[in-house]
């Protein structure tokens, strides 16, 4: 821990959407006033007893949680060490933990009187599962995606489509997931009075990581609970996947104060961070501004954000949430990257040993967990966040084993 | 005086608006595109806005990001822009000369850097497009310390109660965004542009031009009528993309076209309000 370490990692951002030097609110003119009143907004729904019990209605009856902790026997016993549970986000209505968050950020919009959500969207989950809470609620929902990323996740296209949602294919910039989020800017720069921004990780300008963060932490706070049940006892270490970290920061914020628990985020390294081929933002960028706030950032020495590379299309961002950023300078999460090849592994032995088809993004996860579970020893307890389900990957994979489906 | 103040004072006796143009540093190439540079005061441009090359520009359409790409392909930097002014200073002591751009390649030059180079340079004003007053600290204040203009954005979506706050740390003129969107993309509504220019003027003796849906002779007169002054981006630059061959050098005539365009723009600024 270095010698400035605050007496709680809970409390921020500060007034400024701050923290520490990361976060902030770099964006134009145009949107300030827009993200002032979503501030506002959110600082006066959160405090509502009413807004707090209809999202967790829905939540329990419309999305399926609490999502359940289970014990992986198999791969506990195959791995030969720490006991290994994981936090079955996987189990949620559309597949992933993204919709926790959108559950959050509709019903504020619908608190703000906007018809019209706008998202963007990688892998396709959060447009998934944006698409599905507007069709829920009768709103008009536009969902931005790569060109590249439209091709290469075309089960998720389709998924939309059948809920109703436009989906804008991006070609400006390299039509992937960067381009997709500065293309839904422009747009709510354009529609400013009926749209509200649907953002899907915990970047973007302040409020946006901060209440993100907020909507998922309930992946941490019930772990917290279900560990305590289950073992009587918290976890020994924490570990979960990052590209922008929604599902990470979601799991990792309760436990933040909680100094005995190792928290470890796992970015995704690609064909290695030491070729040009990568994603992993924090072990190799270095601070930048994007998208609204100040960040590890993938860049070249001019400042130029570079594109980055991954498997999975959902890890597949330059930047990362400016949380995690701060709490990699703190040193009180430790950041890691995994490469393709030893997500793909990862993935396998999940199928083969728990019968869990995971997604590529939490594969990333399994891959470290694999490396480290075997050192630890065998009353420990490693904590996983599986948080999303594979079928939209089965495709990616086909590829990637040479086979065909 | 600075030389924006000047500008806009002589202008002002003249009774007349002021051209502003955007070009993007370095587009397609840095010897073009300084070339093209040197020729825009005699083609009737008062205040040259030069684009610094970003490869995420989210506040511009789909003209100026891909001049933004064409300048990052041909090795356009930072620090190529800033040669770009030395360059054109050596010859031009007068015209104004306002970087536009995002934050990054900025903060990862340094900002201290920054500026002392920029004034070095013959810099006089910057538009830092995603840097709002709330992050003020960040560029704007150490800036205009060291005798840089910095140049708000004022937009419709600026109302009356947060206006004095865009403009408390504003200086050399105000941007008006005609137009909620990204550049090029509609047309502003003249009559609601005029007023919102008067309701700056209010709070304000600074100029006030307005800029980001220009892109006729027609246009620029109308608005010529209403503000101190006209900025064209998008129609310039797609006048630079129309005069550049299929396989990506510019044609023999690039310099010409451009220029013929822009002299167009730039007269009908000029002659409006006679």
């Amino acid at each position: 821990m270095t010698a400035h370490a605050p007496n709680s990692f809970r409390t921020g951002p500060d007034e400024k959407g701050r923290f520490g030097t990361f976060g902030g609110r770099f964006v134009a003119e145009t949107l300030m006033p827009l993200i002032l009143e979503l501030e506002a907004a959110y600082n006066e729904a959160k405090q509502e007893r009413s807004f707090k019990a209809e999202m967790e209605n829905l939540w329990r009856n419309y999305v399926g949680r609490p999502s359940p902790l289970y014990f992986a026997p198999r791969l506990t016993e195959h791995l030969g060490g720490a006991k290994i549970y994981l936090k079955r986000d996987e189990l949620n209505h559309t597949g992933a933990h993204k919709i926790n968050n959108v559950l959050g950020q509709i019903l504020l919009a619908r608190r703000m009187g906007k018809t019209r959500i706008i998202a963007e969207t990688g892998a396709g989950q959060h447009g998934v599962a944006t698409a599905t809470v507007c069709a829920k609620f009768g709103l008009k929902c536009v969902v931005y995606m790569g060109a590249t990323d439209v091709e290469r996740q075309k089960p998720n296209v389709f998924r939309m489509k059948l809920l109703g949602a436009e989906i804008v294919p991006v070609t400006s910039g390299r039509s992937t997931l960067k381009d997709a989020m500065n293309e839904a800017l422009r747009d709510w720069v354009t529609n400013v009075d009926d749209t509200f921004y649907c953002i899907g990780t915990v970047a973007g300008p302040h409020p946006y990581p901060a209440m993100v963060r907020d909507f998922q932490s309930v992946i941490g706070w019930e772990a917290k609970g279900q560990m305590k049940h289950a073992e009587g006892r918290l976890p020994d270490v924490l570990v979960a996947c990052i590209g922008g970290g929604s599902n990470a920061m979601g799991l990792f914020h309760p436990f933040l104060d909680d100094a005995d628990v190792r928290i470890i985020g796992v970015e995704a390294g690609g064909k290695g961070v030491d070729t040009e081929e990568h994603a992993a933002s924090l072990t190799g960028g270095r601070p930048g501004v994007l998208h609204g706030n100040r960040t590890y950032l993938l860049q070249d020495e001019d400042g130029q954000i570079k594109e980055a590379h991954s498997i999975s299309a959902g890890l597949d961002y330059p930047g990362i949430g400016p949380e995690h950023s701060w709490l990699k300078d703190m040193e009180r999460v430790e950041y890691v990257s995994v490469t393709d090849d030893e997500a793909l592994k990862a993935f396998s032995l999940c199928c083969e040993m728990e019968g869990i088809i995971p997604a590529l993004e939490p594969a990333h996860a399994l891959a470290h967990v694999a490396k480290i579970a075997p050192e630890m020893e065998k009353d420990q307890i490693l904590l996983l966040n599986m948080c999303g389900r594979g079928d939209k990957d089965i495709f990616t994979v086909a590829e990637a084993l040479g086979t065909e489906i | 005086m600075s030389r924006i103040e000047k500008r806009f004072a002589a202008l002002k006796d003249k009774n007349q608006a002021a051209f502003v143009s955007f070009t993007m540093a370095g587009d397609p190439n840095y010897d073009t595109s300084l070339d093209l540079m040197k020729a825009l005061p005699k083609a009737g441009v008062d205040i040259i806005e030069l684009g610094m090359p970003f490869t995420d520009p989210m506040a511009d359409g789909p003209a100026i990001q891909l001049a933004g790409q064409r300048a990052i392909k041909g090795g356009q930097t930072l620090k190529k822009t800033l040669d770009m002014v030395t360059a054109f200073r050596k010859t031009d002591d007068e015209t104004p000369i306002v970087l536009m751009g995002y934050y990054n390649p900025i903060f990862i030059h340094g900002v201290e850097d920054f500026i002392a180079n920029a004034k070095a340079a013959g810099v006089d004003g910057l538009i830092v497009v995603d840097l709002p007053p709330e992050e003020d600290d960040e560029l704007c204040v150490p800036a205009r310390a060291a005798g840089l203009d910095f140049i708000r954005l004022a937009t419709p979506t600026t109302d009356e109660k947060r206006l004095p706050k865009v403009l408390e740390n504003t200086s050399g003129f105000v941007y008006y965004v005609s137009i909620t969107g990204i550049t090029g993309a509609a047309t502003p509504d003249e009559d609601a542009v005029g007023k919102a220019v008067a309701a700056i003027k209010e709070k304000t003796d600074l100029p006030v031009a307005v800029g980001f849906g220009v892109s006729t002779p027609e246009q620029a007169a109308e608005i010529a009528k209403v503000a101190d002054g006209v900025v064209v981006g998008s129609a310039i630059v797609r006048s630079m993309a129309d005069a550049l061959t299929v396989a990506g050098p510019p044609k023999k005539s690039f310099q010409k076209d451009v220029v013929s365009a822009v002299k167009k723009l730039a007269n009908a600024t000029k002659r409006a309000r006679k």
